[in-house]
């Protein structure tokens, strides 16, 4: 699905990924952990190509097209998808909008035919409640007033939608009491059918009680310095990252 | 997002052509004499060509304003022709089988099919040709409800008196330099009629085409809704693709009796220019309604079109409890300049307004919006509401915002919001990796923020300002 090989990537002056290397097969759940300022979002927009993050040296290969070439939305057509840690509004452009142009671009791309209004709606209420949202957050602007966990279930809500090859949830989990943690969870073990691909980003080995990792990997500094099963994610819970040989601060971000 | 922004401002503009059509057209130049001669070609009565040659004297001491936030150079008023029309118009055809069948292909290429089978039902059409009105559609529908919608030549003749009662009732004759110029020359334009109790049965609409080179457009509309009725009207407006300027000076004049409505929209799109600002449309004009009692005044503009636009429609809420209401999307890109906004002169008791204003910049444009509310000492109770948000697209732009408030009554309130925004790496990458091309991605950011105003047009029109704002930001991202 995705192969990483001696990633080097900069934002502005600064290398942040310094030589990551990463293999994601169909149906594999990679759960990345590690400390703030490591460098997980980063590698979630250099993968998605995201303007201003500059690949230095190194492949990437997705689906056996070579994924540095692509433009942002192709990579998403082609079935990449990132939940935002921070998502964004778009003021005025209700939720309906914004998905049905998006379903409908990703179908395009596909050579599929547009959905009609009526199959769009029955899929987006289908989605709708299984994020647990109200219906009205389709007729509300695209994060426009919600509250942190109505954003991440939000992104939720698109991934189930829009069922990408490979998702990457940079911190889907931060900042969400327990119901929401199994909503989200639930969100995504629904899309979990083998073929599937999921990176997990995390601060938290909570997450990954609910949705289980066949591998988890620490990233610092800009490098995987430590894969291992999901025990490692509890290794981590119970130590934190002073392993790592350094003072790590503002964890709790 | 600058960088790709910086790339290829690539503009397109679809209302760009030119039509075949032979036109009679006044050499250029303008005197007197030229205003006997078009006003005699319109077999005006005596007191109209005295009119207007009062508003050409005084025209003539007036000096061209330039507090406005634009730049452009001088105009030579003796370089433009002030009459054309296409010469098939001279015998005025009867019946659309005999206009001239490529001025219908210029409408239908527009999208305004004027073979009333054909047309968005519910709409009638008045179709301005350069100088002079080719036709005006669903006439006998109209005619059985009362209501009189034909070209104001032909209102000058059928119904003298009427005209003669409102017209410069709302915008003097003298009223500003471009309102005094249109007052001297104007050719051509709607009068609409709507009388006491009637509500319009359809959407009534104007489509302004400038099509000859050289010439001046010079229309002028007059409104007028008798007691308690109701009407709503929509005018349009494209032009040619053309390397130089070319002059639209308009007036429109709304009276909206009492308990009377008046809905106006505008959808203007008069071709802009070109990327380093050579051609395009000056649009300087004077549009303002007067509000007796109880009654209401809405504008509703699309502005995004001309190369110099210089707009304020405005409301005089004369009697107690009238609104008024101005709602506006204003988008700028490449060179274009605007100065837009409204007057609202509250003078009645408990007189109420509304202004929503949306600017969108783009390229090296700028944006101005320039309002005043005035509160007069009669003005009891009365409110006003102003929203005044400014879109930036990359940052080389600019917008500007120019409130003036004087209120000489201490009852009266009013309220003042404005933001400026930009559209953010954040919104455009989210949308990207959603799946959607940069510039999709634009106009949708784009109609999020105009969706205040574009409710408030009318069905059919709202879809057609969504695509246009598209268009215009077509090659706005790299
Ligand atoms: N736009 C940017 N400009 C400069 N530095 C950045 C930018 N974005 C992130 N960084 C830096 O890159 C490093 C990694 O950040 P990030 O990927 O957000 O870490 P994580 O998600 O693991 O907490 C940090 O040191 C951060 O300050
Ligand atoms: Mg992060």
């Amino acid at each position: 699905m995705l192969t990483i090989k001696d990633l080097h990537a900069r934002v502005e002056e600064k290398t942040i990924i310094k030589g990551l290397n990463l293999e994601i097969k169909p149906g594999e759940v990679h759960a990345i952990m590690g400390p703030n300022g490591a460098g997980k979002s980063t590698l979630g927009y250099v993968l998605s190509g995201r303007e201003g993050y500059e690949v230095e040296q190194g492949e990437v290969t997705f689906n056996g097209a070579n994924l540095l070439e692509m433009e942002v939305e192709e990579r998403a057509q082609a079935g990449l998808f990132l939940a935002f840690q921070y998502p964004v509004e778009i003021p005025g452009v209700s939720n309906m909008e914004f998905m049905k142009e998006s379903v409908n671009a990703m179908r395009k791309a596909r050579g599929e035919d547009e959905l009609s209004s009526a199959e769009f709606l029955k899929k987006a209420k289908a989605a709708c409640k299984q994020v647990n949202l109200p219906l009205d957050f389709l007729k509300r602007g695209v994060n426009e007033g919600f509250s942190g966990g109505e954003k991440k279930r939000n992104e939720i809500m698109q991934l189930i939608m829009l069922e990408p090859k490979l998702a990457i949830l940079d911190e889907s989990d931060s900042g969400l009491d327990v119901d929401a943690l199994q909503v989200v969870a639930n969100g995504v073990n629904s899309q979990r059918d083998g073929k599937r691909s999921f990176i997990v980003v995390t601060h938290y080995q909570r997450l990954l009680d609910f949705i289980e990792p066949d591998y988890v990997h620490i990233l610092a500094q800009g490098k995987i310095v430590k894969s291992g099963g999901p025990e490692l994610a509890k290794e981590v819970e119970a130590s934190g990252y002073a392993w790592l040989g350094q003072a790590q601060e503002g964890e709790e971000a | 997002m600058s960088e790709q922004i910086d790339q290829a401002l690539a503009r397109k503009y679809d209302a760009g052509f030119v039509s075949e059509i032979e036109s009679e057209t006044f050499p250029v130049g303008l005197d007197e004499d030229v205003i006997r001669r078009l006003s005699a070609i319109k077999g005006e009565p005596e007191w109209m060509l005295e009119w207007r040659l009062k508003a050409y004297r005084t025209w003539l001491k007036q000096t061209e304003p330039e507090w406005a936030h634009v730049d452009y150079p001088k105009i030579n008023y003796q370089d433009i022709s002030y009459y054309s029309a296409p010469k098939s118009m001279k015998d005025k055809p009867k019946s659309l089988d005999e206009v001239d069948p490529e001025l219908l292909r210029t409408y239908e290429k527009l999208g305004i099919p004027l073979h009333e089978q054909e047309m968005l039902a519910g709409v009638a059409v008045d179709a301005v040709f350069d100088s002079v009105s080719v036709v005006t559609t669903f006439r006998e529908k109209l005619e059985e409800a009362g209501v009189i919608f034909c070209p104001i030549s032909e209102a000058l003749q059928k119904y003298p008196d009427l005209v003669k009662k409102y017209l410069g009732t709302v915008v003097p004759r003298g009223d500003n330099y471009f309102a005094a110029l249109n007052s001297a020359v104007f050719t051509d334009g709607s009068f609409v009629y709507i009388p006491k109790g009637v509500r319009c049965p359809m959407e009534l609409s104007t489509y302004f085409r400038i099509n000859e080179q050289n010439t001046g457009q010079f229309e002028r509309t007059l409104i007028v809704a008798d007691e308690g009725s109701y009407v709503s009207y929509l005018e349009g407006c494209t032009a040619p693709q053309r390397d130089e300027n070319q002059l639209h000076a308009a007036v429109v004049e709304l009276v909206a009796l009492e308990g009377a409505e008046i809905k106006y929209s505008t959808v203007q799109n008069w071709y802009p220019g070109d990327e380093n600002g050579k051609g395009g449309i000056y649009n300087f004009v004077t549009k303002r309604g007067l509000c007796e009692k109880n009654a209401k005044i809405s504008w509703t503009q699309v502005e995004t079109g001309s190369a110099v636009t210089w707009k304020y429609p405005s409301c005089i809420l004369k009697g107690d409890n009238s609104v008024g209401e101005f709602y506006s999307v204003a988008l700028t890109r490449g060179k274009q300049q605007a100065d837009t906004g409204t007057k609202m002169i509250h003078l009645g008791k408990n007189t109420k307004s509304t202004i929503i204003s949306k600017g969108i910049s783009a390229g090296y444009s700028n944006n101005a919006y320039r309002g005043l509310v005035r509160m007069g000492p009669g003005a009891e109770g009365a409110r006003n509401f102003t929203e005044c948000d400014s879109l930036l697209i990359g940052d080389k732009c600019g917008a500007h915002t120019f409130p003036y408030i004087e209120s000489s009554n201490p009852s009266a309130i009013v309220e003042h919001e404005a933001t400026t925004s930009k559209v953010s790496d954040d919104q455009l990458f989210l949308c990207q990796q959603r799946g959607l091309d940069p510039e999709k991605a634009v106009s949708m950011i784009v109609n999020g923020f105009c969706k205040e105003v574009f409710r408030e047009l009318p069905m059919e029109f709202a879809v057609e300002a969504g695509k246009l704002l598209e268009i215009s930001l077509e090659g706005s991202v790299g």
